[in-house]
């Protein structure tokens, strides 16, 4: 249900098929940096975006980027129904499919940011349509992975009862697919939906104002507003961008998310009425808004029908293909082909990445994976800290299931908040302080990744049965044993599950929290995050490509040393039934 | 009963599932059978025995792996023209509503929209959900769940309605009331259905509605028996006629264990011993029924005591079938009798019933006596629990290995010939001194 869980999830073990992905995903950046190369110098002018700060344009600005996390949203959702769906059922396909899905799942998307923004500015050159692209694109990366996989994981899981009953009622694939398909993943593709929206704002206000080729790109949008305001030291639209920030991300939470998901309830599949579903008070208006039924069933439903009885029409000039062997043969040599041709074509950009690369020379290769080590060593501590503190508290309100109800969706709200914001203002206050920026950027990592662990908590302290409750003070434990044999196992899984999700967000957050610049000041601490920027920033291509590998190899060592071992610890031994 | 062309033949199915490390295990072998208009036939046989595979390559669902199966004399490609079917499960759609859920079978129907919907609703009507068209299937008890499932099943208007286990997820009174209701649909000609076949464990429900009993054995299974029921309807159970049918029927099913021998020519992997496969049944639930057996005098009429005891087939023959294998009792003709040990195990005390049960596991369950001894002849005593799941995934395909080995290191560890730990997964032998002390 959570970001990054399909990865632990899937069984799959290394195989050649991730090495070929890798080399193959490699050969893809690098053509896309074949493709921004030719704009290097001159960088054409982009219109010059001049950002007001009067509070009237707020609306404006925050349209812009609502726009811009919808435009994302359903690019990322029709991307997860097709990807999904060829997954799940060509077999050969899928051999590379979920590989590369693992893989752009657990990496950190934002430091191809550059790579991307540059293509997309090759593509539109002298036009905000390429800096748009470029945003929207960033915004589609943070929010596909997840809703793919979890659409993949719920295709490979409808039960075989009503897939036979849906053979049995002859459905043809578009039947199929809007029938059974969707509606049984629709639980799935609802909640990570919300949740990876909730993620991708970090996103959007990274994406809205960039520095790229020494040249900063605005968009119009509620980032850049919030940016401009801290550039010139404007502490009241700080304030009013803050609150703008936030009455967005609640009004969309409200008025989307939360009846998307009280909605997608009806699809439950366990045929018993739920204790306690999620609700929305405002799917509860819609549904009794007389209007608005009555125009469903004036303009809709013909509508509806029209198309139903169309789509019939054609399905049925569909007859079943007999699948011979030499067909599926056929189908699996072309496919094998496709592969082959496409890993040929990106393979010679590999090669010529992997020759630039070398380039470097030894020596700082290898300072690089040190500055990798650092990092990773941030990203522990950050996770370890947040874990520490959230601990406590999120069994405290676990445990009172009346506060939990308040807390869980504030805390979760906090967690879709995108910290980032913030980075500038705490720049300050460490410039003040004189702190060092080595540590310092680990408190910066940490403002948005604790959230996941505290939430998660929540809930695994929540899940905890009253029988074994009622057990432990019969049993008169005193709190030290309460916590060692009680609540700790109970809620391992959920911790794990936090600890992923805040990790893998965490790695992120290192390319933006490891370099702050504000106001020509800027705060270095030295690691792969800060390498990263840098390297993006200026240009540096061979030192970006290499940087990236050597993140992504990081964050897959430590998903499938640390992690995905935990997970299966989790899932096994400290599952409550 | 009307010759021909049947409805559907089966000829020379078989069917072989693949396991791990390439084995393939045999669930069905060279099974024939005609289903001709008009005709109700009830597939009969032990759980496992593959009766759902058999009614879902006739439905088109499953491909055999050998043989054909024939419609009206013709092939056909995927799923089979003239079937419908009714699941177990029901297999509705839990988000579409009754009406829709019923409608999903006439969407391809040449039909205008107002015809389906009408035609929908009729079925609806007959089936007895007047009034329910509008809700969706999580509001309706699980009799009602079936009869949707029903519903839809019959508005396509098969020539032929296949029926996978529809009463077993319902409560008695409830599936009584449907079957009758289904039958009164049979007999009195109300669906333009011309053939029904019924999947089922309760030999029971077979003989109350179906013409003719198929009795399949397994391992894999075979059609051992047609048996023709040509009881007028309705049929009274308590009838002499009706019981001695049933009774025929039981000893037919518990008799033909003994077919089960030829196991391992049909898998083509010797293995050096015979190899029993255990039922997976709990202790108490064998010692329980000896207890039973014996405070009745040591010997039961099986389907009495099935009925008394409202265990259907499914639950009942594991036990017996466990108490054999162990040689506490015997089968003939229906009826079950405690053998001299049996009786013994009856009247021990907790700690001598262990005794008893190690002592007649070594003797009966070849592979009991394996797992110690590969065990004894290890220095550390201990072995992990793959090393002995592969050697069954020979023999029995990768499913029924995993049970198979779990219910052994049940027994294993019940009368503790050896322990298991599952963290580790491993077998191992406890200390000697430390299995007096654990000793109850």
């Amino acid at each position: 249900m959570n970001q990054f869980l399909g990865l632990l999830r899937s069984p799959h073990r290394v195989s050649w098929a991730d090495f070929v992905v890798a080399i193959f995903l490699c050969g893809v950046l690098f053509a896309l940096i074949e493709l921004g190369r030719g704009m290097v110098v001159p960088l054409p002018a982009v219109g010059v975006t001049v950002i007001h700060l009067s509070p009237l344009y707020l609306p404006y600005y925050a349209g812009r980027s609502l726009l811009r996390m919808f435009i994302a949203y359903f690019l990322s959702l029709a991307f997860s129904l097709v990807y999904g769906r060829i997954a799940a059922y060509h077999k050969t396909a899928e051999k590379i499919m979920i590989p590369a899905l693992d893989l752009l799942q657990s990496i950190p998307v934002f430091g191809f940011l550059t790579i991307t923004i540059t293509a997309f500015l090759a593509l539109f050159p002298g036009n905000q349509l390429g800096a748009e692209c470029a945003s929207i694109f960033a915004i589609f990366t943070a929010q596909a992975w997840n809703i793919t996989f979890s659409f993949y994981h719920s295709l490979t899981t409808i039960p075989q009862d009503l897939i036979e009953a849906a053979e049995i009622n002859r459905l043809r694939p578009w039947a199929r697919f809007t029938k059974l398909e969707v509606p049984y993943s629709m639980i799935g593709l609802v909640y990570n939906s919300m949740m990876s929206f909730g993620g991708a704002w970090f996103f959007l206000i990274a994406s809205e104002s960039f520095t790229v080729l020494n040249k900063t790109i605005t968009l119009p949008g509620i980032g850049s507003y919030l940016g401009e305001a801290l550039a010139r030291g404007d502490v009241a639209a700080v304030v009013y961008g803050l609150i703008a920030m936030t009455v967005v991300i609640v009004l969309v939470d409200q008025l989307v998310w939360r009846p998307a998901v009280a909605w997608s309830y009806k699809f439950k599949l366990d045929q018993n009425e739920t204790a306690d579903p999620p609700s929305s008070w405002f799917l509860q208006l819609l549904r009794r808004t007389n209007w608005l039924k009555a125009t469903g069933a004036s303009v809709w439903t013909p509508v509806a029908h029209t198309t139903e009885a169309l789509i019939i029409r054609l399905e049925s000039g569909l007859r079943p293909r007999a699948r011979t062997a030499r067909r599926a043969m056929a189908g699996r040599v072309m496919a094998w082909l496709v592969v082959v041709a496409l890993l040929l074509y990106f393979g010679q950009f590999t090669v010529g990445a992997v020759r630039e690369i070398a380039d470097m020379g030894l020596l700082p290769l290898l300072s690089v994976i040190r500055l990798g080590f650092y990092t990773f060593l941030r990203v522990m501590a950050a996770t370890i800290l947040g874990a520490l503190w959230t601990i406590p508290l999120g069994v405290a309100i676990g445990l009172n299931p009346r506060l939990a109800r308040i807390m869980q969706p504030l805390v979760q709200l906090a967690a879709s908040y995108p910290t980032n914001v913030f980075y500038p203002i705490i720049g300050i206050v460490f410039l003040a302080l004189h702190v060092n920026f080595n540590i310092g950027a680990v408190p910066l990592i940490m403002l948005g990744t604790q959230w996941y662990i505290l939430f998660n908590v929540i809930a695994g302290a929540m899940a905890i049965p009253s029988g074994l409750k009622e057990a432990s003070s019969i049993l008169r434990l005193r709190s030290v044993e309460r916590w060692k044999t009680l609540i700790l196992p109970a809620i391992f899984p959920a911790l794990i599950t936090g600890g992923i999700t805040a990790s893998g967000g965490a790695w992120n957050a290192s390319v933006l929290a490891e370099m702050v610049v504000y106001q020509g000041h800027t705060l270095i601490a030295s690691g792969l995050g800060a390498y990263i920027d840098e390297a993006s920033s200026v240009g540096n291509w061979a030192h970006l490509i290499w940087g990236l590998v050597v993140m992504s190899t990081f964050v897959v060592t430590i998903n499938r040393l640390i992690w995905r071992r935990l997970y299966r610890l989790a899932e096994t031994k400290f599952h409550l039934d | 009963m009307a010759k021909g062309v049947p409805l559907i033949e089966a000829r020379a199915v078989s069917k072989d599932f693949e396991g791990a490390n390439k084995t393939r295990f045999k669930v069905l072998s060279d099974i024939q059978l005609q289903i001709h208009e008009g005709e109700f036939v009830a597939l009969l046989g032990p759980s496992g025995s593959g009766k759902s595979t058999l009614l879902r390559i006739i439905a088109g669902l499953v491909p055999p792996t050998d043989g054909e199966v024939l419609y009206r004399g013709d092939t056909f490609f995927g799923t089979n023209p003239g079937v419908s079917m009714v699941f177990q499960s029901f297999a509705l759609f839990p988000w579409l509503t009754v009406l829709e859920n019923v409608e999903m079978g006439l969407r391809y129907a040449r039909l205008g929209r107002d015809e389906k919907r009408n035609k929908a609703i009729a079925v609806i009507d007959m089936i007895g959900l007047d009034g329910f068209e509008g809700a969706y299937p999580k509001e309706l008890s699980g009799g009602m769940r079936q009869r949707v499932g029903l519903g839809r099943a019959l508005v396509m208007e098969p020539d032929i309605l296949l029926m996978d286990e529809p009463f077993s997820a319902l409560d008695v009174l409830t599936a009584e009331n449907l079957k009758r209701d289904l039958l009164e649909l049979w007999q009195e000609r109300k669906i333009p259905t011309k053939a029904i076949v019924l999947v089922t464990h309760s030999i029971e429900e077979a003989v109350y509605m179906a013409d003719r009993a198929l009795v399949l054995s397994r391992d894999p299974a075979k059609i051992i028996s047609h048996v023709p029921i040509t009881l007028p309807h309705w049929r009274e159970r308590k009838s002499e006629p009706f019981t001695r049918l049933v009774d025929e029927l039981y000893s037919i099913l518990t008799q033909q264990k003994d077919a089960r021998v030829s196991l391992q020519e049909e898998t083509e992997v010797k293995l050096p011993r015979k190899l029993t496969l255990l039922p997976n049944v709990a202790s108490g639930a064998v010692t329980g029924f000896i207890e039973l057996v014996d405070d009745l005098g040591g010997k039961v009429d099986l389907y009495k005591i099935g009925d008394s005891l409202a265990l259907d087939l499914e639950d009942l023959l594991p036990i017996v079938e466990t108490c054999r294998i162990f040689g506490f009792g015997t089968v003939t003709s229906g009826d079950f009798e405690l053998t001299d040990v049996g009786r013994q195990v009856a009247d021990a005390t907790v700690l001598d019933r262990k005794t008893m049960f190690r002592e007649q596991a070594l003797q009966h369950v070849p592979f009991m006596e394996r797992i110690l001894w590969v065990l004894e002849s290890k220095r550390n005593s201990q072995m992990p629990r793959e090393f002995f799941l592969e050697i069954l995934q020979k023999s029995v395909g990768e499913e029924e290995a995993e049970t198979q080995l779990d219910t052994l290191i049940s027994w294993g560890r019940y009368v503790e010939l050896f322990a298991y730990d599952e963290d580790s997964k491993l077998l191992y032998l406890e200390d000697v001194d430390e299995t007096q002390e654990g000793g109850e």
